[in-house]
């Protein structure tokens, strides 16, 4: 029997194959997404977790790997939704910046402080398009939306962020 | 919105926000996945104990708000 139909039997040796071939694309896909390392490997378990729950509904002839993307941007969803949303400051500001620095530092809290306002389903968007700048096509999929989904959302995310910033006072 | 404008803001927002760099897996996680797999005990709080207790306590006392209880469910 294939790799894919004894899993879909709930074969758990199958099961281990499939997760030691397909964790790091999995952790990859959720890194980029939630931007955390520990919260990217707890999703990745609970991606595969949810996968061995479903194993009776997966078709042996559908594409392993992207519906496991599926699975892990639902789950990377629902942590981006409820996790609590942290103003990232730079890390290593210098002692005596010059006033240049300083202005560009502002604007990039600013930034990243409206950009985590945005809503969760925008904020992943926008993620995986404009900063991973991922293929539309592999965004599209992953969310289960079609590719003019994924432009829409963008144009929100951007539109929104534009927004947030000029009541900041910051003119992108 | 004028495109130009909208390009300006995904570079700003890029610098802001960088793309992630590393993104290789840096342990096997299969271990993480055995024990989530284990079946987990339900656990019942003291307090749901309490609970059941002391209505277990008044159907001792009171019999009678037994049928009281069923026409309410």
């Amino acid at each position: 029997m294939e790799l894919l139909e004894r899993f879909a039997s709930g074969d758990l040796d199958a099961f281990e194959t499939l997760f030691r071939q397909y964790q790091g694309l999995v952790y990859a896909w959720t890194v980029r997404m939630v931007r955390d390392r520990g919260a990217a490997e707890d999703l990745t378990v609970e991606t595969f977790w949810r996968i061995y729950r479903a194993h009776a509904r997966f078709e042996p002839v559908r594409d392993f790997g992207a519906w496991a993307r599926r699975v892990a941007t639902n789950a990377a969803l629902d942590y981006l939704k409820t996790a609590r949303r942290e103003v990232e400051l730079p890390a290593n500001l210098a002692s005596d910046p010059a006033p240049d620095a300083v202005q560009q530092q502002e604007v990039g809290a600013a930034v990243r402080r409206a950009f985590g306002e945005l809503p969760a389903t925008l904020r992943a968007t926008a993620t995986l398009a404009l900063i991973e700048e991922r293929p539309y096509a592999e965004i599209a999929e992953a969310l289960g939306i079609s590719v003019g989904g994924v432009k829409t959302r963008v144009f929100r995310a951007v539109r929104q962020l534009r927004k947030k910033l000029q009541s900041m006072g910051v003119e992108p | 919105m004028s495109e130009p404008n909208d390009k300006k803001l995904e570079e700003l927002l890029r610098s802001a926000i960088p793309p992630v760099k590393h993104a290789e897996l840096e342990r096997d996680l299969w271990p993480a996945m055995l024990r989530r797999l284990e079946p987990r005990p339900i656990r019942v709080s003291w307090w749901d104990w309490a609970l059941a207790a002391g209505a277990a306590a008044w159907f001792l006392v009171f019999p009678e708000a037994i049928p009281l209880l069923l026409y309410q469910l």
